[in-house]
């Protein structure tokens, strides 16, 4: 009897019961989708799907849902959801990065008053600017005659924009720890302000760059708003079509099972390979909204 | 074939413009007098980002803000019609009524089973603590439309008489009550609940590991001091670990009521706010994308932003404390 109690002391068998519960409520709507999915699409409306859980063997497991997805438009939808995300993860953080420099190791007027106006645009929704951003292109198009909404760079270029506040947040205050003695050293040896933010904050900077890279990039991968004003129809980008399948009272959710799961996948990769990344970013303040 | 290509040369062209800009930028001040240029470096690094936030962000809060004051089409001034349109539409009153319920219930309860998810956690085997952790951290990486459809087939209804293919249904007939089209069901505010439901699995992960890295950094002594006295865990939790770590239970709060004050996606995505749903983000959305009234819409998001202005100037002080402790 004593024993028992032990091991269960050792292994705080009631902490761990909580926190199956808690996973196993967190977990069960995912694996709904996941095996939804996997079934035919004609079961979702008549057959619950735990039913296949239950009897794994003796149900119909497929992969057509996959296929009539991609084939529907997924796999042109997943091109230009990377179209789109790469470069808006990259281009806002090579400009922060320089940024964030100018803010840690140059002297300047006013440096504490553009910071503190960087700090109080975190929070202000996105929604706020984006009417005046889109009527500003669709004049400049007209103007210029180059074709701008509905392009990547478009999206590029507005997703840069909103992550400029957190991003020189973030590599700012990590910048701030990297030693000063270092940076006076190579300024005396001669080198210039763009030699040394190349060659030696940028390397030294890596982990920061990287927490905020998954950020943006999950943050990008995930947007619809920023997809469906600045890159639209033509370039549907996933989150766009899907809640086009979903349609207006989400009727459309039983066609949707493996487009969602299409779109959940690089995230996922992302998220669970780079997890100890992407939580050194949460704890250094990055959330946005 | 041609698409893939396409947008790989997009990509490339895109990272590769970026870099040059500052190879350019950077040879123009190269160009500078030495004197003059030793004092203005920064410009180089500084001016593609301050022209990204002055052009797409602050230039058209303002501009937003102007027409507010102005009929649908953005011509005419009208004063403050938009904001009294508004503000005598008992629709508009139940939308901030949502809003307000979303911002008080949602940070509170995140934050509860956050914490309560990191206490326990602390507790388990490290082996299982990872893999737990990662579960219910996962829904970080899911989108609001992707979280929508994962609680679509959570929430749905069938008509009587077939199988029930929606667990919350399911297991609502189990106990012997009638199912229920539970999205359009506004009475009390039940559909906004349900949609809260999801932005709560959606963010406890995060609450979670910020309060979970909190309680390992509190003192080992004063958790065995309390043990010695007799303490049970829980007291040493309310007593002991608890206080230790409220200055991030409250950081995490806010966070989520910044980010529940904007919310958007998951009403778009789940009721178009119909059933008496919208919430002031969503109102926006509609009011410019689907009745292109730009003086409306701007007013509404105008509201938004007068109600945020206090969670700034909070961002901003706590900012200042975390900078006066490096």
């Amino acid at each position: 009897m004593n024993k028992i109690l032990n091991l269960m002391q050792k292994w705080k068998v009631g902490s761990t019961l909580g926190m199956l519960i808690l996973v196993a409520i967190w977990f069960t709507p995912t694996l709904g989708l996941l095996i939804t999915s996997l079934r035919p699409s004609s079961l979702a409306e008549t057959s619950p799907w735990w039913d296949a859980l239950l009897n794994p063997l003796s149900s119909i497991w497929t992969i057509d849902a996959y296929q009539k997805s991609f084939s529907a438009g997924m796999l042109d939808s997943l091109i230009n959801t990377i179209a789109v995300t790469i470069p808006a993860t990259i281009l806002p953080l090579m400009i922060a990065a320089n940024a964030a420099y100018a803010f840690t190791f140059l002297n300047f007027k006013g440096k504490e008053f553009f910071f503190a106006v960087l700090v109080a645009l975190m929070v202000i929704p996105l929604q706020s600017s984006l009417i005046p951003v889109l009527r500003g292109m669709v004049a400049l198009q007209r103007a210029l005659h180059i074709p701008l909404t509905g392009t990547y760079a478009s999206a590029w270029v507005v997703h840069s924009a909103f992550a400029m506040p957190l991003a020189i947040y973030i590599l700012r205050n990590y910048m701030m720890t990297l030693p000063r003695e270092l940076i006076e050293a190579a300024r005396v040896d001669g080198a210039s302000s763009y030699q040394i933010f190349w060659k030696l904050i940028l390397p030294m900077s890596v982990p920061a760059l990287a927490s905020f890279a998954i950020f943006q990039f999950l943050w990008v991968w995930n947007d619809y708003l920023i997809a469906f004003v600045f890159v639209g129809e033509q370039k549907a980008v996933m989150t766009y079509r899907l809640l086009r399948l979903l349609g207006q009272y989400g009727q459309g959710w039983r066609d949707v099972a493996a487009g969602s799961f299409i779109s959940l996948i690089i995230p996922l990769l992302v998220f669970f390979g780079l997890q100890r990344y992407f939580v050194r970013g949460l704890l250094a303040g990055s959330v946005k909204g | 074939m041609s698409d893939i290509a396409f947008g790989l040369l997009a990509i490339v062209i895109g990272v590769g413009a970026s870099y040059g800009l500052y190879w350019l930028l950077n040879f123009l001040v190269s160009l500078l007098p030495e004197r003059i240029r030793k004092k203005n470096d920064w410009l180089a690094f500084l001016t593609p980002a301050a022209t990204l936030v002055i052009l797409v962000l602050i230039a058209p809060l303002f501009q937003t803000i102007a027409w507010s004051f102005m009929d649908d089409s953005a011509k005419k001034w009208v004063g403050f019609k938009n904001y009294v349109d508004l503000f005598t539409d008992p629709r508009f009153l139940q939308i901030l009524l949502n809003n307000f319920l979303w911002v008080l219930v949602v940070p509170a309860v995140t934050v509860a089973f956050g914490t309560a998810a990191a206490a326990l956690s602390n507790q388990v085997h490290p082996r299982l603590e990872s893999v737990f952790k990662s579960l219910i951290f996962m829904p970080m990486a899911v989108s609001f439309v992707a979280a929508s459809t994962i609680w679509s087939y959570f929430y749905a209804y069938v008509p009587p008489g077939r199988p029930e293919v929606g667990l919350l249904n399911a297991f609502v007939k189990s106990l012997g009550f009638p199912t229920q089209p539970w999205l359009t069901i506004d009475q009390g505010h039940l559909n906004s609940f349900l949609l809260m439901a999801v932005i709560v699995w959606l963010q406890v992960g995060y609450a979670m590991v910020v309060i979970s890295s909190a309680i390992k950094a509190v003192p080992e002594e004063t958790i065995e001091a309390s043990q010695l006295d007799g303490a049970n865990p829980w007291q040493i939790f309310i007593s002991i670990i608890l206080p230790q770590v409220w200055g991030t239970v409250m950081s995490v709060f806010v966070t989520i009521l910044i980010l529940v004050m904007k919310i958007f996606d998951i009403v778009l995505a789940m009721t178009r706010g119909n059933f008496n749903t919208s919430v002031l983000a969503f109102e926006w959305y509609k009011q410019f994308f689907e009745n292109s009234n730009v003086g409306p819409a701007s007013a509404v998001v105008t509201v938004l932003v007068i109600l945020i202005l206090p969670l700034m100037w909070l961002q901003i002080q706590t900012v200042r404390q975390q900078e006066m402790l490096r």
